[in-house]
């Protein structure tokens, strides 16, 4: 059972002393992963190019504690991640390594880093079956370097390639949606979560993924205040809104079997979401209404496929 | 001064950026009221830079080390123990 109050005495693994923004949604959701790593456990953590890689580990300086960690280009966590789990598993069968401590791989990245620049290695190291697990923790954009837009932006979103105005509405195409990508590549375990409540989900999810054999993913939402224009301390009600409008449903899928774990009690207008954060703003204008009503649209019909493939794939034939 | 540095640029320490304040950045004080407080942790997974310090189940503070003053702490707060101020005296 997720006791908060205990889980809180583990100590973090991603300390204090990096120079992520204030606010940031990323650091949270890392120690929020690495919590439900047990204590005793060894890791070795691979972070691709990205706001957290470049803030975490700034030379001469390191903020993570108590783990291995590995510093890698923008395409290749995943393959570094592989490489160094077979490394180990082959030193372990040599008997250079000793056995008696449990060590796990665990890969961190942007959407830049995973659904962009990072996808063909993560895909790579999925289909190879490696026991790993790979974090995306999504903002929707290139943070790092001044919101540039990637394939996980969301539609119709201001960043600074696809700027609104008098030409532009905003990233004309839709969000790339790797979860269901990495479903496709039949891992036994495959998660969306966010930072809700307190973070129970996150936890179990991750446990869940860590301590799954095989290859697993999972994808977080992590708020960004600068790039999404929101004021810094609203991190929390800002997920709570993504899931609650279903902008960002949480739901797991063990072996092919999808599972939605949140369900809101009432599924709130997108526009709850969208109309707190500035790169929305253009669609609240007079005349831009049918943008809302396509996210809507969009939204939905998502949610509707998620409802129908848990039916599909938990019924007993 | 010599400068020494470690073979292919290693860092030898985990953890050494605790050596590096980022107390400085913040321009809102997050001050913590003891008897509002029910010690329920909620703001500790929540806080980005891991600086709310707390001990056998009893939350002492803010590290202002490190604080960048985002706020995340008093709008997770279920009590509203903790209020953001802009000077520390206040």
């Amino acid at each position: 059972m997720y006791n908060l109050k205990e889980v809180v005495n583990k100590p973090n693994r991603l300390t204090s002393g990096h120079r992520m923004c204030a606010g940031c949604g990323a650091p949270v959701t890392i120690n929020g992963v690495l919590r439900a790593l047990k204590e005793e456990d060894n890791a070795v953590i691979s972070v691709a190019t990205g706001c957290l890689e470049v803030s975490t580990c700034t030379f001469p300086y390191t903020s993570w504690k108590n783990c291995s960690f590995i510093h890698t280009a923008f395409e290749c966590a995943s393959a570094t991640l592989s490489g160094v789990e077979t490394t180990y598993n082959k030193l372990k069968k040599d008997g250079k390594i000793s056995d008696d401590k449990v060590t796990k791989f665990i890969g961190f990245g942007g959407d830049g880093g995973t659904l962009d620049i990072g996808l063909q290695s993560l895909s790579g190291a999925m289909e190879r079956g490696h026991d790993i697990t790979y974090i995306c923790y999504d903002n929707g954009a290139y943070m790092n370097t001044g919101t540039q837009r990637s394939s996980s932006t969301p539609h119709f979103a201001d960043t600074t390639t696809t700027p609104s105005g008098k030409v532009s509405n905003g990233k004309a195409q839709q969000r790339k949606d790797l979860t269901e990508i990495m479903v496709k590549h039949n891992l036994p375990y495959v998660a969306q979560s966010a930072l809700i409540g307190n973070l129970k989900d996150l936890y179990e999810k991750s446990e869940k993924a860590i301590y799954t054999k095989g290859p697993t993913y999972m994808s977080v939402l992590s708020p960004c205040p600068r790039g999404w224009g929101y004021p810094s301390e609203d991190l929390q009600t800002i997920s709570k809104l993504a899931v609650d409008t279903c902008f960002w449903p949480l739901y797991e899928v063990c072996d092919g079997k999808y599972k939605i774990t949140y369900r809101p009690a009432k599924k709130l207008p997108v526009e709850e979401f969208l109309k707190l954060q500035k790169r929305f703003k253009h669609m609240f204008k007079a005349g831009n209404e049918w943008m809302i009503e396509e996210i809507q649209k969009e939204v939905d019909k998502k949610w509707e496929y998620l409802q129908m493939m848990e039916k599909i794939t938990n019924e007993e034939n | 001064m010599k400068k020494e540095y470690s073979l292919g640029g290693t860092i030898l320490k985990d953890g050494n950026s605790e050596n590096f304040k980022t107390g400085d950045w913040k321009n809102k004080y997050p001050y913590h009221d003891k008897e509002k407080c029910k010690n329920c942790m909620m703001c500790v997974p929540f806080c980005p830079e891991s600086c709310i310090r707390h001990e056998d189940s009893k939350l002492l503070g803010m590290d202002l080390d490190f604080c960048k003053g985002c706020g995340v702490c008093s709008k997770v707060c279920p009590f509203h123990a903790i209020e953001m101020k802009s000077d520390i005296n206040k």
